[in-house]
């Protein structure tokens, strides 16, 4: 059986060059497109550069609907300029048609629709359902005997949906252990922090746990810890498993930073702005190959 | 965008900004409206209030089903309750907490729904609802305003505060083409004629009433006259403008920012048939869903835009009898 994974085995060091390319990516792409969500796609690209790119999961770009596959799920649609840059990255489609995000006649969409781009698994964009579908899929491979694993994103706000917690409850019933689901802890959603919107969702660990979870908690920008997390809930069994990934909304870049209020949520970057956070990214990376 | 431009319409705000405007000022008035969000107050712009009354706003997170029951419950207690959310995830996720909690009981619960249809643009089809009108118009007592401008969103706004009973108001995100001028007072459940003409009726609610008027403007070019009824009610509907328009007009084509099936044609469709069958023709999304874009592309190629009802109303007058 072919098995892509070894293509896609990089170092850790090469993953770090990886997200610092798809950090600008995203940047670059909601710029020109003059919206979309970049604080939230940077919150997350760490975690899938790990996912796509050190061999944790097992995919063939060539075959998109090969049955074998692990399955990603990116709940938190709006982080779809994320989401692109990874596919395309990963060999999915040709990395020119990122230019053309949100415009009229392009599949690379304001949110992403499994109907029009290879390597998307689901259709989000309204919160609250991915963990649900993952579910779904990590129960056809039980009724199908097959061995692949789900591995589904969702974002610290979008937790608020109480789909989440139906889904939640019912995969700890199934004890599905081929499910990690992985929150996006950056501790904003739209109008503000989670903190204010939403404080009993903190911290998250203990409602996982009380339901049933394997709970591990990361910083989800160590690429050690996002690499080695996801390996190891491959040996957790009988239970559903989260990453709980500490992140930043807009990672570190003073353009999101300096709007402490949400992050950003929601905006491009205007070309100024963009340069700046493009060269702070730069130095940022520069410090880690230094390390 | 640009429907409307070509005859010289203005541009005044959104519909959503207009709301927003206006429920800050009745919040000052009337003590006893309250707000509940779902975390996308800078969005619905229901932030205004938010801002000036924090002790009667609550943001509930993101969690439609749950929105919708708390505005219910301080409904029952005798609050003036207004919820309000995207309109696609207000209708769709909590669609049936809206038939039990508030349709059912009839309850006095304001759903405001913002980024209708798919003027919304970029964000693409998961953000556009493109059936709430469908949904909504389907609940027994609920009353259904779709505001052109403005104006008309300013209106509706305290218009549905004053009526007793459930109300769904739908609004936008682009700036919109001013219908109306700064005096508008009309009443729910009766169309405003904003074009005379005899040759052929457009009946269109939201942004479709620029778009109707702009049509009515070329057709005038080509000798045609037609009548543009402003349809800001598509529940209760306006049945006896409809019976006048078909009987008056012998034709009658209607327009709106929503799929073809459930909204404002289907509803006319059905007092004409019933009341005065003539020639129908509808200017809607082709049940179909959209995809991102900017708005205006997104309205030539899903059907919407003033030659689409140009063409619409010279094949209904090609069928009068
Ligand atoms: C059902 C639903 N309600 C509301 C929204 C509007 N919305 C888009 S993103 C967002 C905030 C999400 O916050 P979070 O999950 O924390 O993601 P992040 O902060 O990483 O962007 C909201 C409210 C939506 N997309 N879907």
């Amino acid at each position: 059986m072919p098995q892509t994974t070894d293509l896609n085995r990089h170092s850790i060091g090469e993953l770090q060059r990886i997200s610092h390319k798809l950090s600008q990516q995203i940047i670059e792409i909601t710029t020109k497109a003059g919206s979309g969500h970049p604080s939230s796609s940077l919150s997350m690209i760490d975690i899938l550069t790990g996912l796509y790119f050190s061999g944790v999961m097992n995919y063939d770009p060539k075959r998109p609907d090969w049955p074998e596959r692990d399955r990603f799920i990116l709940s938190k649609g709006h982080g779809a300029p994320g989401l692109y840059v990874t596919l395309a990255e990963a060999g999915y489609f040709d990395p020119a048609l990122l230019s053309t995000l949100r415009e009229t006649d392009s599949p690379i969409e304001g949110h992403p629709n499994m109907r029009v781009l290879p390597g998307v698994e689901a259709s989000t964009g309204s919160l609250g359902q991915g963990l649900s579908i993952g579910l779904g899929h990590a129960l056809a491979a039980r009724v199908d005997g097959r061995h692949y694993r789900v591995y589904v994103l969702i974002g610290d706000g979008e937790s608020d949906e109480g789909q989440i917690w139906e889904a939640t409850m019912a995969a700890a019933k199934y004890q599905v252990d081929n499910l990690t689901l992985i929150l996006d802890y950056n501790k904003f959603q739209q109008t503000g922090p989670v903190e204010e919107v939403m404080p009993a969702l903190t911290p998250p660990g203990d409602k996982w746990r009380a339901f049933g979870w394997y709970t591990h908690e990361i910083d989800g920008h160590d690429m050690n810890k996002v690499v080695s997390s996801l390996e190891m809930m491959k040996s957790v069994v009988n239970q559903p498993q989260i990453i709980i990934a500490n992140t930043k909304k807009g990672k570190g870049l003073s353009p999101f930073e300096a709007n402490d209020t949400n992050r950003l949520h929601g905006k491009a970057l205007s070309e100024d702005q963009a340069k700046t956070a493009i060269a702070e990214l730069d130095a940022m990376y520069a410090k880690l190959e230094g390390a | 965008m640009d429907i409307g431009k070509s005859i010289g319409l203005e541009y005044g705000a959104a519909t959503r900004d207009a709301f927003g405007e206006a429920l800050e000022k009745l919040g000052h008035e009337n003590q006893n409206i309250v707000v509940v969000d779902g975390d996308v107050s800078d969005s619905t712009r229901t932030q205004a209030f938010r801002e000036t009354f924090p002790e009667r706003f609550f943001n509930v997170g993101i969690a439609e089903s749950n929105l919708v029951g708390v505005a219910s419950g301080l409904a029952a207690s005798g609050k003036q309750a207004l919820a309000s959310s995207f309109a696609v995830f207000l209708l769709c996720n909590a669609y049936d907490q809206i038939r039990m909690s508030i349709a059912y009981p009839h309850l006095d619960v304001k759903l405001v729904g913002s980024h209708s249809g798919i003027s919304l643009g970029e964000d693409g089809a998961s953000q556009m609802a493109i059936e709430d009108l469908a949904l909504a118009a389907s609940l027994p007592n609920f009353t259904v305003l779709v505001p052109a401008d403005e104006q008309a969103a300013a209106w509706a706004t305290r218009a549905m505060f004053e009526h007793e009973g459930p109300v769904y108001l739908r609004t936008g995100r682009p700036d919109a083409p001013k219908v109306y001028s700064s005096d508008t007072r009309f009443e729910i459940g009766k169309a405003v004629r904003v074009r005379d003409g005899d040759d052929v009726t457009i009946i269109a609610c939201g942004l479709m009433v620029a778009a109707a008027l702009e049509a009515a403007q070329h057709l005038s070019n080509k000798g045609i006259e037609a009548r543009v009824l402003d349809m800001h009610a598509v529940k209760p509907l306006d049945q006896i403008a409809v019976i006048k328009a078909a009987n008056e007009t012998g034709a009658i084509v209607t327009a709106e920012e929503h799929t073809i099936t459930g909204g404002l044609g289907a509803a006319v469709a059905q007092v004409v048939v019933k009341e005065h069958p003539v020639p129908v023709g509808f200017v809607a999304i082709m049940d179909t869903y959209a995809e991102s874009g900017d708005p205006n592309d997104l309205f030539k190629k899903y059907g919407l835009s003033p030659e689409h009802i140009i063409h619409e109303v010279e094949s209904v007058i090609d069928k009068k009898a």
